[in-house]
């Protein structure tokens, strides 16, 4: 087993590479660039073009291209993610102020929408096309259906009119102030874990149906099992494996991909992070950030292929 | 690809569209898919919305009129009036229109180039199937945002470069999709018949393999119409879309929207209920029909 891991660890490093280089040609084709940023030659103010050098070379902006590739992926091979060209603090720094908050958006809304998602999802495709299964539906479509920042503005509106609240200004600490964390974050949880278990539920429901139709369930049936034992023990047991690929993807989502729902609830997020770091031409900060939603990616893949081998006995490492 | 699965799978039979009558067709879907009928419903409306917005608008979409800010729900403005005095309800009605079109050219550009890649990844097999699926995954593991962000950030904000931007992570996901209906489709006998004959590779893909990923095609069309349309809304939202003025509904709630909610909160309902409405719509005709041509949901027990 160890020696799949690692190979699928190996396998890794080229769709990295190759995601890198990706995000690094794309900032370089974009046009404007950081140092006419700093200096404020993108309003059409006055500049001095020996300053706007001066500040290129600084910033190693000067070098032929695939130097300055080669360097940030030497950096990166030692753990060494180079400072943002914008803040000039370590870009290790500013991930860590702000990957806590993702982190538990992300985590919360998870576990939040899958314990709401796969008993309901069950249950729909159980009664299909009974008034049960239609209200599960209307419900997780609808979850598809509302722009999260249209929930959160709506949320937001609800909250300052009857409850007289006020966005954070500063994100807290789960582990310092637990309750004043989870009144700044209960509020996004919601909004995002709607849509994410809307989706789960769509999953399990389509995945249910199909293994309630094999000839093992109807053998159960006939075995005169309780419906109970048949649902959970024989259908939703081999139903799970691709409603946990989708809880998958998406976690690995919620990591960096809340720029909306960040921005309607103010929060200083990853997602946010990168959006500003587009903005400003930020090269390194963007890079890192692509090359690290994407590892997570990729990891939960890996952990999502480990869980199924564990689920179910028939798979096994090649 | 990794997992070895130790129990042999059957190769699953063509998905084919059924060739019968195609009006009993849609009339075995009324009776027996009452949601997605309900879907097709809403498309309707909001198509012949978009279609006569000429006609029924109420108002002009651009005039500005100064003295009717914020002007509440009324019978004069049904819906109300934003803070430059723009009727609201006028502007949602065109706002299907670019709502539409956009969630259309985009589905359509995105999942066709993505159906391409896929029968020609599936059919060619070795290298090029091997560099192409790296590809892909390459584009998957992109957060799609950044992508989208880069993409009208580079070509400028308009909005046929709004619809390649949408597009692009569409085609991945096709893609993969229709790779593995061609490849279950490419072990017919009679597309070894044909090879035998001496077809061309351009007949082989288009007469054999064309025909029999069109179900999951039009499923993942379906699919990506809802989506595409409320991405168009979130990147507007973003300031990243469509730009004023517009009448896009994303933009619609971008602007004033969040800030005014207090004052004037049918600016932040209404154009968030459109989207919500027609992603809703797009959703669950989508879902009728995937069940409908699926031939593993097609029987009950």
């Amino acid at each position: 087993m160890w020696q799949y891991i690692v190979k699928r660890l190996l396998l890794m490093l080229p769709t990295l590479i190759g995601v890198a280089l990706a995000i690094f040609l794309l900032m370089h084709v974009v046009p404007g660039d950081i140092a006419l940023l700093i200096l404020g030659g993108d309003q059409g103010g006055e500049l001095n073009p020996q300053e706007l050098v001066k500040l290129r070379a600084q910033l190693g902006l000067n070098q032929p291209l695939y130097v300055q590739f080669l360097v940030w992926l030497w950096g990166v091979v030692h753990l060494n993610f180079g400072t943002s060209l914008w803040t000039g603090a370590p870009i290790m720094e500013e991930i860590m102020i702000r990957l806590p908050l993702s982190l538990e958006v992300a985590i919360a809304a998870t576990i939040i929408s899958t314990l709401i998602a796969i008993p309901l999802g069950t249950v729909a495709a159980v009664r299909q096309d009974t008034w049960v299964d239609y209200v599960v539906r209307v419900v997780s479509i609808g979850g598809l259906a509302i722009p999260s920042f249209w929930a959160g503005i709506l949320i937001i509106l609800f909250l300052v009119i009857y409850f007289e609240w006020a966005p954070p200004l500063e994100f807290v600490s789960l582990f310092r102030h637990p309750w004043e964390n989870f009144a700044q974050l209960v509020w996004p949880i919601v909004s995002v874990g709607y849509r994410y278990a809307a989706v789960t539920t769509r999953m399990t429901r389509s995945t249910v149906l199909e293994v309630m139709r094999e000839d093992y369930v109807r053998t159960a049936w006939a075995k005169g099992l309780r419906e109970r034992a048949v649902v959970v023990k024989h259908a939703l047991k081999n139903a799970i494996l691709p409603v946990i690929t989708i809880i998958g993807t998406e976690f690995a989502f919620l990591i960096g991909g809340l720029v909306v729902t960040e921005t309607v609830f103010t929060l200083n997020g990853l997602g946010r992070f990168m959006v500003d770091a587009i903005a400003h031409r930020d090269i390194p900060v963007v890079q890192t950030l692509v090359l690290l939603i994407a590892c997570i990616f990729v990891l939960v893949n890996l952990i999502v292929d480990l869980l199924y081998a564990w689920l179910d006995p028939r798979i096994s490492y090649r | 690809m990794a997992i070895a699965t130790r129990q042999a799978r059957p190769v699953e039979s063509p998905q084919t569209l059924p060739r019968h009558n195609l009006w009993e067709a849609m009339c075995k879907f009324v009776r027996t898919k009452p949601l997605g009928t309900a879907g097709a419903a809403i498309i309707v409306l909001m198509a012949l919305a978009a279609v006569c917005a000429d006609l029924i608008a109420p108002y002009d979409v651009y005039e500005i009129n100064q003295q009717l800010q914020f002007a509440p729900p009324s019978l004069a403005h049904w819906l109300g009036t934003d803070e430059f005095g723009r009727d609201v309800l006028t502007r949602l009605i065109y706002g299907a229109r670019i709502a539409l079109f956009i969630g259309f050219a985009s589905s359509f550009l995105g999942t066709t180039t993505g159906a391409a890649l896929g029968v020609l990844s599936a059919y060619l097999g070795g290298k090029t199937d091997l560099w192409l699926q790296r590809l892909m995954d390459i584009l998957l593991a992109f957060p799609l945002l950044v992508l989208a962000l880069a993409i009208v950030t580079v070509l400028g904000r308009s909005i046929p470069n709004l619809i390649v931007a949408i597009a692009i992570p569409i085609i991945p996901r096709t893609a993969r999709i229709v790779r593995s209906s061609a490849l279950a489709a490419k072990e017919n006998v009679y597309v070894e018949a044909a090879r035998a004959l001496g077809s061309s590779h351009l007949r082989m893909m288009v007469r054999h393999l064309v025909p029999n990923v069109m179900a999951p095609f039009l499923i993942v069309l379906t699919a990506q119409l809802g989506s595409a349309i409320l991405t168009e809304a979130s990147l507007s939202f973003l300031g990243l879309g469509t730009a004023e003025p517009t009448p896009s509904w994303g933009l619609m709630l971008s602007g004033g929207a969040p800030m005014y909610a207090e004052k004037a909160p049918w600016l932040a309902i209404f154009p968030g209920l459109a989207i919500s409405l027609a992603v809703f719509g797009f959703n669950l005709f989508g879902d009728s029909l995937r069940d409908a041509l699926d031939p593993k949901l097609r029987h009950r027990t």
